[in-house]
């Protein structure tokens, strides 16, 4: 086991340090001045000798990525052109919103996708199969930027029930301590402003998440339904349990490691919707930061959230993978 | 033998009604795309800036079925035009993650050792990125516009078709007339082109057919964050992007009728890719 999880976390390392060679080689191709590149079209005279000497860029590539990794080691991912910001400690401030927002949509996902999976396998063919399956299939099917503009629509413009952007209305203050506003607000005993985070929170999770729960539900169903018709079920049914429990305590744990899967890649999948999803509600999270480096032509920026992104994802896969291995102890002796 | 794999695949697949309901929209969309300047009632890009944010035939008086944007070109119009943008972009996306997954995967899957685990190891870190991510910044550093988005698409499809292929291959690498074409002497690359690749075609048309219609997404997304098609092209994605402050003033008709002609294609592509899978899959076969 131990020598499973050393095994992964070295690919972990190796997956960043692949993406950081790669990212890092993309921009040098980039056409133009590698200097203006990173220090923008506005920065002096003064400013691009500078960042040549600090950033070795006249000296050939593989020394400059060297100068690059020094700095990155060191927590110096270079200073943002729009912002003049260190980028990584923007980056810092930035991942508890997307964090909370991918927590949120995920929770929701996993729980209402799995439910409705496993009511569509056993109730294989009923009204409930096919309509939990059809929403499922539009799911999967629509513009994840189009859902959030439709749900902006109904709630937010038409009902007026719930706002549309931001975290937290202005009326509310919270002292950050872990910076995911639902949790700030109660250690602090602020419940009106834990109420308002929440509402906030409401449409850019449903948006984010529809799509996760469309596939989990789908696979729930899937995996179910291959389950439920194993030698082992009609033993659990033969011996006289309950149906109740040869779904959850028979069927279900079988059917689990499909779907974990399925919920662990879904996770790259949803901070990629996450970009679209924050950019619609102004949610200031990784994925805005990217749009915006990305619009403004921001590189460091960019590299350093591409880094960023790429070790959240191997962590997260890494942690799935671990998870997984202890439910299921055939997949560490592959 | 291709043949009668093909076959066999289509043969199932047409025994499924929401493959074929499937396939029935796809022809719709495309007949929509060929035939764009006969059914258009309006020139997708000319702007009336009197009629716009017009409603549409839910209206007591609508001079355009689908209302008006905000520059009061006609919407309809512009999703007619715009079918053809998504298609193409779909069909050439795939067909760039297909060449070049194919050709990775064959390869890594036919010559095994190194070969194998330098390409498989350059797939692990392509998925180690969300590939709307990913697609991003390559279009970051080629630049905007629908042609590097397609190309940008392409790109991050690639590690997925590789992987398929690649475990397909190994299957059919294994089979006695693999042998036999090598014991005659012909060559690595001749059993790759000849023997192993029209084996692995049905796989290949599943995936290509299910990828087509998330290029399609993704594709519509970039163009929506400014980054693929650019204005004034009628790129449904770009639509979506240009409307957007139109909807604090209740026009949903503006944000609301691209959307689901981009749901209804990709929707088309996603059952047709299904049934396919289920096709070729003999466990699904027997159940269904």
């Amino acid at each position: 086991m131990k020598y499973y999880v050393a095994k992964r976390a070295i690919n972990v390392l190796f997956i960043v340090f692949a993406v950081s060679v790669i990212i890092f080689l993309l921009i040098r191709l980039a056409p133009g001045d590698p200097a203006i590149t990173m220090a923008g079209e506005h920065a002096s005279a003064v400013t691009l000798a500078r960042m040549r000497t600090e950033w070795g860029l006249n000296k050939p590539l593989i020394v400059q990525y060297f100068v690059w990794l020094r700095h990155a080691l060191r927590g110096d991912f270079g200073q943002s052109i729009l912002t003049h910001q260190s980028v990584l400690v923007e980056l810092v401030q930035r991942f508890p919103n997307t964090l909370e927002l991918s927590i949120f949509a995920m929770t929701f996902a996993t729980i209402i996708g799995v439910l409705a999976g496993i009511v569509s396998a056993v109730r294989r063919y009923s009204f409930f199969d096919y309509a939990s399956m059809i929403v499922a299939l539009f799911g999967v099917s629509m513009p994840v930027f189009w859902l959030a503009i439709i749900l902006i629509m109904i709630f937010g413009i038409r009902l007026n029930l719930l706002p549309t952007g931001g975290r937290l209305g202005v009326m509310y203050s919270i002292t950050p301590i872990t910076h995911l506003y639902l949790l700030d607000s109660l250690l602090e005993f602020r419940f009106p402003a834990f109420l308002d985070a929440l509402k906030h929170l409401i449409l850019p999770s449903l948006a984010l998440g529809t799509i996760p729960m469309a596939f989990v539900a789908r696979i729930t169903r899937s995996s179910m339904l291959d389950v439920m018709s194993q030698d082992y079920i009609r033993t659990a049914r033969s011996k006289g349990l309950g149906e109740k429990a040869v779904i959850i305590k028979h069927a279900l744990r079988n059917a689990l490691i499909p779907i974990l899967t399925a919920a662990g890649t879904e996770f790259a999948g949803l901070m990629g919707g996450a970009v679209l999803t924050e950019t619609i509600f102004s949610w200031p999270g990784l994925g805005t930061y990217i749009v915006q480096a990305v619009s403004a032509r921001d590189y460091p920026a960019v590299q350093g959230a591409v880094i960023f992104v790429a070790l959240i994802v191997a962590l997260v896969s890494l942690i799935v993978d671990i998870f997984y291995s202890y439910v299921d102890p055939r997949i560490r002796y592959e | 033998m291709k043949n009668s794999i093909l076959m066999e695949m289509l043969r199932y697949t047409r025994r499924s009604k929401s493959a074929m309901f499937g396939l029935f929209v796809i022809c719709c969309f495309v007949f929509i795309a060929v035939a764009a300047p006969l059914i258009a009632p309006h020139n997708p890009l000319i702007q009336n800036l009197k009629g716009n944010l017009q409603p549409g035939f839910w209206a007591s008086k609508g001079a355009s079925f689908l209302g008006t944007d905000n520059f009061g070109r006609d919407i309809l119009s512009r999703i007619i035009y715009g079918a053809r943008i998504s298609l193409t972009v779909g069909l050439v996306a795939v067909f760039i993650g297909v060449l070049l997954g194919m050709t990775a995967g064959v390869t890594a899957g036919f010559l095994g050792g190194w070969v194998d685990n330098l390409l498989m190891r350059i797939v692990d870190i392509m998925f180690s990125l969300p590939s709307i991510l990913l697609a991003i910044v390559i279009v970051a550093i080629l630049g905007r516009g629908l042609d590097k988005a397609m190309i940008a698409i392409g790109i991050t499809y690639a590690p997925q078709i590789a992987r398929v292929v690649r475990a397909q291959t190994i299957v059919v690498r294994n089979n006695e007339f693999i042998e036999a074409a090598r014991a005659i002497g012909a060559s690595s690359l001749r059993i790759m082109v000849v023997h192993v690749l029209p084996n692995i075609l049905s796989v290949l048309i599943v995936y290509a057919t299910l990828s087509i219609g998330s290029a399609i997404l993704d594709a519509a997304a970039l163009g929506f964050l400014g980054l693929g098609a650019q204005p004034p092209t009628p790129e449904w994605g770009a639509m979506l992007a240009d409307g957007i402050h139109s909807i604090t003033g209740g026009y949903w008709w503006v944000e609301t009728f691209p959307g689901v002609a981009i749901l209804f294609t990709v929707l088309g592509f996603n059952l047709l890719g299904d049934g396919l899978r289920d096709a070729t899959d003999p466990r699904l076969r027997k159940n269904a």
